[in-house]
Parts: C-alpha cells; structure tokens; sequence
C-alpha cells in the first residue's frame, strides 16, 4: 500500500510539487498584497502627518482582514448597459495574468531537497523567462482597455483610452530598456541572469548590473511604473479627472480584483529589478564577509523584541496581548537562524532577495506620497522623447562595450 | 494520443474557433478580441513546436502593442455595432471558389509531402533563439536590414500623411 503510494508519488513528483508550489504562491502573493495595502496606507499616512488605519486591531493590522470581507460580502450590482461579457472578462483577465506573472520569478538560488528531488523556488524556470514575462504584460493592458470600455461610460472609457495609449508608449522604452542586461548575460532566463552577475562575487555589490547598466535601470523602471498604472503615471484611474477611472463602474470583488492586479504587478515589477539589476538573491557583501550571514538575525531580533516592547504599553487589551506574542515569534525566529546554520545558509538568497524588493515596494510608495501626477501631454513626450531615445543609447553603449571588450 | 497531439489539436480548435468568431462577431471589439485569441493560440503552437522567441514575439507584438492599437483605434473611434450588409457578390462569385480551392491546395500539399507533418519539436534541434538570431543577422543579414529600412519608410510616410493633414487645418 505504501509502496504503490510512493511509487505514483514518485511518477507524479513534478505535477503534484508544481501544484503544491502555485497554491503556496498565489496564498502567499494575496496575503502580502492584503499587507501591502496596509503598509502603503500606514506609510503614505505617515508622510502626510496622519495615523493612518489604526481601529481594527494593533496598529491597523486587521484592517486588510476587515477590508477583505467587506469586498466579499458587499452587494455587486452590474450597471444597466454594461457589455456584460467583456465586463465580467475585464477582471478576470487582469487579476489571472499578473498572478501568472509572477510564476516565472525565481525566489532563490538553492533548490531545497524532499524525499530526494530537487525543488526550486518559484514555479518554473523558463529559459525565455524575461520574454514570457513582457509577453504577459503586454496582454495585461486588455484588463484596464477593456474594463474601461465596456462599462459604457465616459470616465471608465477615458480611463481605458489613457491606459492602453501609455501603454504602448511605454512598452517600447521598457523592452529597449532590459537589451543592455540581456546582452550582458546573454540569455533570457532570470536565473542566468542572476548567476552573471554572481561572477564576480568577491566584489559584492561592485558585482551587479546596476553600475554598467545604471541608465536601463532607470528607463526601466520608470517604463515599469507606467505599465502598472502607479503615481506618477496613474492616469488611467486619475481620481482628480476621471472619477475613478477605468474602475468607476465596478464595486465590490470585481473591484477588488484590478487591486488585487495591480499590488501583483507591483510586486512582480520590484522582483524584476531586484534581479535583472541589483543582483537578485546575491549579498551586497563579498563573499568572504561571512559575518554578513548572521545579518537575518540581527535583524530579527531587535525588531521581535521591538515589538515586544511596543506591545506591552499598547492602548488595547487585544493588543497587549498580540503583539508581545507577534515579537517572540519573531525574536524566537531570529534565534533559531543562529541556532540553525544550515537553515541561515538557505535563507540568504531569499532574504536578499525579498530585502530588495521589499524596498522597491518602498520606493512606489514613497513615489505615491510625493510626487504629483503627469499632466497627459506630459507623459507622451516624457515617454516617446525621453524614455525611449535614452534605452535605445543604452543599448547602442552596451554593444560597443561589450563588442570592444569582445565578450 | 499523445499529450502534445491533444495540446496542438486543443491550441488548433481554439485557433480556428476564434477565427470564425472574428467574422461573425457584430461589434469591432469582440472581433479583436476574438484575433487575441487567435494570436495567443497561435503563439501556443509555436511553442509546442520549441519555436520559444517566435511564440514569444507573436504574443508581445501581435497580441500585445497591434491589437491594442486595434482596440484603441476602436475605443477612439466609438464604434458601435455594425450592420450587416448583403453579401458582398464578389466575395459570392469569387471568394468561396477561391478559399475552397486554397485549403484544397493546402490538403493537397499537406497529404502528398512524403515527410511527417510535424506538430511538436524535434529533439535535437539547435536553441532556437541562438539558432534564430544567427540566421537573422549572418545569412539574411541583408533582407533583415532592408525589412526595416522598408518599415521606417512606411512610419515617415505615416508622419507626413499626418503633418499635411495638421497643416491644412491651420490654414
């Protein structure tokens, strides 16, 4: 009995693990999402000397929970008119194809070892990973176009109009802009990608794309910006002009869903930068530095007893007592890492990596606390007369160099 | 059956399915969407015969930055449902002879050919994208470039369509 189980455990390893992968991803993509609303409320509120959520538990921390169930349970009404199938599409298809995005992101360089088989972070490696990535992009403009148009009304329509335009401008800067990268690494898998630049790892941080390809980095992600629809770019759901923009008509989980579309893309987008040009999971660090390594740690624990501390002096009850119980956790977490060392060694790739994109995300909602929004005219030149001609001088720079150095 | 068999002729039906939905759609839009679907069918195909970069390419040029032009042009243009007209007597007279006699031609070809229709990849076969790009710009070198040369004659004949028009309007 047991033996038979193995066995079809054996021949049905790669499905049964692929699909244990996607479920574990998708869950942990929409609680982060759910996370990063409160953080980008909690920052930007911060910015602008407001508290910001801070009602339904600890410091606001329920408040994705409560937001959640409100999208779920609230009544989902469909407006007279409405081209009802490319309504009901529009959602579905934004929402499907940014969680399919970030399947081709690889999450680590180690593969970890069950039952003796191999299994990767991430979900696949393809091997025209960048190229899949663009090829999803390029489709997920359908979502907001459509939405827009089929809500038959004139803000959602002006809305899906400025979304597909910018979207055309700008998909062009943002392939020219990753030529440099690829002609560095010569492949389109993120993983080559990565291990380029771990060539030179004695150098560290002297080792990434960033410093050869700083002015794709920044055409990058500018064009990136504006393809996940984000202030300063965020047009297409220009609250100012456009009511709400493409989403006007939609409430309730429809709505939710282009959320849910956008938060992916901004993820999938940090991910990307943090891989094609700071190094991905590498450490900033030389290799030799192996003191680095205890670095999780010593993060960890501070920050658990941190929120000990906080805890204890909350306001509420229910606060006293979950965050102390958050920061022992979290502290207990940090000591085992020192306890651990071969779990230390596995987690560094990882922990470089979210590190990295944990602060890209930062950085979008810095972006969406200062700066103002692009008046339409604006953003064309800014994209056609700017973003482009820099990526394709990026490209020309990189050849020669690259032709000159004859590699 | 094998599974890459039932996946071409999955990836085939849908291909052709939304080909016939482009024509009989009545609104623009759902005849462009129903050419996505066409397009990401196709680039399906390409990928399952190890064409990576074509299937790729197929999806971000066609079914992305044309089609949503398309959809844009559409959107722009508000337009709405359309009227179905007669058939057209050419189309009558000529066209379904014509489009009979082409699939003829085709079956023809496809059952007469001594090799195997191939529908999945080769095993064997060079890295396409390598294989593709060295083709592309050692061998046709020459062809590739004059393509573009032919496309950017085409975009600055576009942009002087377009100024002409801008000038008469001052006047």
């Amino acid at each position: 009995m047991i033996d038979t189980l193995t066995q079809k455990l054996n021949e049905h390893w790669d499905l049964i693990i692929s699909l244990v992968k996607i479920g574990l991803l998708v869950f942990i993509v929409l609680t982060v999402n759910a996370y990063l609303t409160w953080f980008e409320r909690k920052v930007v509120a911060h910015m602008q000397s407001r508290w910001g959520p801070h009602r339904v538990g600890p410091h606001g921390l329920l408040q994705p929970a409560a937001d959640g169930l409100k999208f779920l349970l609230k009544e989902d009404p469909t407006p007279n008119g409405v081209d009802k199938f490319t309504y009901y599409l529009a959602p579905l298809m934004a929402l499907a194809l940014a969680l399919t995005s970030i399947a081709i992101i690889p999450f680590g360089p180690d593969p970890i070892v069950i039952f003796g088989h191999k299994v990767y972070l991430g979900i696949v490696d393809l091997n025209i990973g960048l190229l899949a990535l663009f090829a999803i992009t390029a489709l997920s403009v359908y979502g907001v176009a459509l939405a827009g148009w089929s809500s038959n009304s004139k803000y959602p329509l002006l809305g899906g109009l400025r979304s597909s335009a910018q979207m055309v401008s700008y998909e062009l800067a943002l392939t020219m802009s990753v030529v440099g990268v690829l002609l560095m690494a010569g492949s389109f898998s993120l993983r080559d990608i990565v291990n380029v630049q771990a060539l030179h790892a004695d150098r560290g941080i002297f080792g990434w794309n960033i410093f050869p390809q700083i002015l794709g980095f920044l055409c990058f992600f500018t064009a990136a910006v504006a393809e996940t629809n984000r202030v300063p770019f965020d047009l297409p759901e220009a609250e100012s002009e456009l009511v709400a923009g493409f989403h006007t008509e939609y409430s309730s989980f429809k709505f939710a869903m282009f959320f849910i579309a956008e938060y992916t893309s901004m993820i999938t987008v940090s991910s990307l930068c943090a891989i094609m040009f700071f190094g991905g999971w590498l450490s900033p660090f030389p290799t030799t530095w192996t003191f680095t390594h205890y670095l999780p740690s010593l993060i960890l624990i501070p920050f658990g007893l941190f929120v000990i501390w906080d805890g204890i002096r909350y306001e509420t009850i229910f606060g006293r007592i979950i965050l102390p119980g958050v920061g022992t956790v979290i502290t207990i977490l940090g000591a085992l890492l020192i306890a651990f060392p071969i779990v230390n060694e596995f987690i560094q790739g990882p922990f470089w990596l979210l590190s990295k994109i944990f602060i890209f995300l930062f950085i979008y909602v810095w972006m969406r606390g200062t700066l103002p929004r692009f008046r339409y005219d604006q953003l064309m030149s800014f994209g056609w007369k700017l973003l482009l001609p820099v990526s394709l001088a990026n490209v020309v720079i990189t050849a020669t160099v690259i032709m000159l150095r004859g590699h | 059956m094998n599974v890459p068999l039932i996946v071409f002729f999955a990836l085939a039906v849908i291909a052709v399915l939304g080909a016939i939905s482009l024509i009989l759609q009545k609104h623009p839009i759902h005849s462009a969407l129903s050419l996505i679907v066409v397009m990401v069918a196709l680039a399906g195909l390409y990928l399952l015969m190890g064409a990576e970069f074509v299937a790729a390419v197929q999806i971000i040029v066609y079914g992305g930055a044309i089609m949503v032009l398309f959809v844009f042009v559409i959107m722009l243009l508000n337009a709405g449902t359309e009227e179905r007209t007669n058939f057209s007597s050419l189309a009558k007279f000529a066209g379904l002879p014509l489009a009979v006699a082409l699939m003829g031609c085709l079956a023809a070809a496809v059952y007469s050919s001594n090799e195997q229709v191939q529908t999945v990849a080769q095993s064997g076969a060079p890295a396409p994208t390598k294989a593709l790009s060295a083709q592309l710009f050692q061998e046709f070198v020459y062809p590739f470039e004059l393509t573009s040369f032919l496309i950017l004659v085409a975009i600055v004949g576009a942009m002087v369509l377009a100024q002409r028009d801008r000038k008469e309007s001052h006047l």
